[in-house]
């Protein structure tokens, strides 16, 4: 069938099928908001309040010696938090959609892809207080801060790889979406969220450093804090360790994809 | 235009109930996991020319509504290949691509672009669409709050308003009240007249009298004939092969 051929080519891909994800990112977007008084206010709610709970937390129960905590804080909370989103959103992608899967013809990359698109408005949102954070902490905003686009890419292409595993794992063993709300709680306190990088203990600085959130959240507080680009090393480590999942997650969703028809 | 040769679709089952991980891994470790093969349709092959209307008689699973998603591409074959020329609109289940939540307005772009419809052609005839679906005083309110009558009438309105290369229609022909059964009755006919081809499964076989050139009489998933309207149907109604 011609349409099969769509997948290969990206662009093409994404030309043909613009409209379509616009409308599922609409959608989305639209639905999640719906029935709420403050709607899309939550957006940049849901990061401030987390951040004020955990800032509390830490700042008087732990005593934290983090400069400028609370950048490091939000920073941190934002990323994760859109890893978790984008992650568990594509988790259910493709059993969610299953009365349109078995009625329409459409590439199945659609659905993880257009709900990682609704959780990317919902990071681009959440920058806003990030950014009004940083203007009343006094923390100087260089030009360094044009690179986050590089940043948040990575932790796109990151997220979406994960979630297209997760979404083809869903699909033939049900028993995912729980083991994973375990794991994503595993992987929040392997991620220096809320604690300095020097508690982490030496024996377990390798598993750190396999893990790619936590080269993206230094890259983007090097970046934020510091205000100046990290060393090139960074960039390697967060384009490799990121671009690794997305095509593993790639690779498994393509070769399982026509197999899903049957078991959703 | 549309060309199926020796599709087959074949499920596997477990032959022994599996219940748990542990009976699968047993099972797998002393290698008797064991399959039935169940095939929905085996060594189907035919051709529907341009513009022509097939019908497709036959029990109840007898592979009609596998078929014809082998043709919409939902399904892939296990072996054989489907090759069609043009762009295939499917009215399998009408309404399944609503979101409940969203107004008559918001799924109208949804579901249009489900089809495949561009942006422009869905602005172009968004007003066309609320006519014939006769819901104009209803666009704003979301479809959950809808009549099922009223969202079958908006689905088939927003799915039949292009003229596809290829049609598929799954028993839809029953939409709403008589008057607007009428109304998307004549709509296919004119849809048939502009030289759409037409894949049709309807259990009526006054209507696929009606309706057919030809008519694939479909058995235990496999074809038992295919032929002009008149012999197949009447070999249909008498349960033998003409």
């Amino acid at each position: 069938m011609n349409t099969e051929r769509a997948q290969i080519h990206l662009p093409a891909f994404l030309t043909k099928y613009r409209f379509l994800i616009k409308q599922l990112v609409m959608r989305d977007f639209k639905t999640k908001y719906k029935r709420s008084v403050l709607g899309v206010l939550w957006s940049f709610l849901n990061p401030l309040l987390t951040m004020t709970i955990q800032y509390i937390v830490f700042s008087t129960l732990f005593r934290s010696d983090i400069p400028n905590f609370i950048i490091y804080l939000l920073s941190g909370i934002i990323c994760y938090n859109f890893f978790a989103e984008t992650a568990g959103l594509c988790l259910s992608s493709i059993v969610a959609n299953a009365p349109l899967i078995h009625k329409v013809y459409l590439p199945k990359y659609i659905y993880p892809f257009s709900r990682a698109l609704s959780s990317s408005i919902n990071l681009l949102l959440s920058l806003l207080p990030l950014l009004l954070m940083m203007l009343l902490t006094r923390t100087p905003i260089t030009p360094a801060i044009l690179l986050l686009p590089f940043a948040l890419l990575m932790l796109f292409l990151f997220s979406y790889g994960i979630g297209l595993l997760l979404a083809t794992l869903m699909v033939f063993f049900r028993d995912t979406q729980f083991l994973w709300g375990v794991l994503s709680m595993l992987w929040m306190y392997l991620t220096p969220i809320f604690y300095p990088e020097t508690i982490i203990p030496q024996a377990f600085l390798g598993v750190y450093k396999l893990n790619p959130l936590y080269h993206i959240l230094r890259f983007v507080r090097t970046l934020l804090m510091s205000g100046i680009s990290p060393p090139p090393r960074a960039y390697l480590y967060c384009l490799l360790l990121c671009t690794v999942p997305l095509l593993l997650g790639l690779w498994i969703f393509r070769g399982k994809q026509d197999r899903f028809i049957l078991y959703i | 235009m549309i060309t199926v040769s020796q599709v087959d679709i074949c499920y596997r089952m477990p032959h022994d109930k599996i219940q748990s991980m542990k009976e699968y891994l047993v099972a797998l470790l002393h290698g008797k996991l064991r399959y039935d093969f169940f095939y929905a349709l085996h060594d189907v092959s035919f051709h529907v020319g341009r513009g022509e209307v097939l019908g497709i008689l036959g029990d109840n699973g007898a592979g009609k509504s596998t078929l014809l998603k082998v043709i919409a591409g939902i399904l892939k074959p296990t072996s054989g290949s489907v090759r069609i020329r043009g762009n295939v609109v499917p009215m399998l289940e009408l309404g399944s691509g609503f979101d409940y939540d969203l107004t008559g307005r918001e799924n109208i772009f949804l579901n249009g672009a489900i089809l495949g419809y561009s942006e422009k052609f869905l602005q172009e005839k968004f007003r066309e669409i609320v006519a014939f679906s006769e819901l104009e005083a209803f666009l704003d309110v979301p479809v959950r709050n809808y009549s099922s009558g009223m969202v079958m009438r908006l689905a088939f309105s927003i799915a039949s308003v292009v003229e596809p290369d290829v049609l598929i229609v799954d028993e839809i022909l029953a939409v709403g009240d008589v008057p607007f059964q009428e109304k998307s009755y004549a709509r296919m006919l004119e849809l048939m007249h502009r030289g759409t081809t037409v894949l049709l499964v309807s259990h009526n076989l006054e209507q696929i009298q009606r309706l057919c050139d030809r008519v694939l009489w479909l058995k235990d998933g496999r074809v038992v004939c295919i032929n002009k309207t008149k012999p197949v149907c009447d070999a249909y109604v008498k349960g033998k092969r003409p």
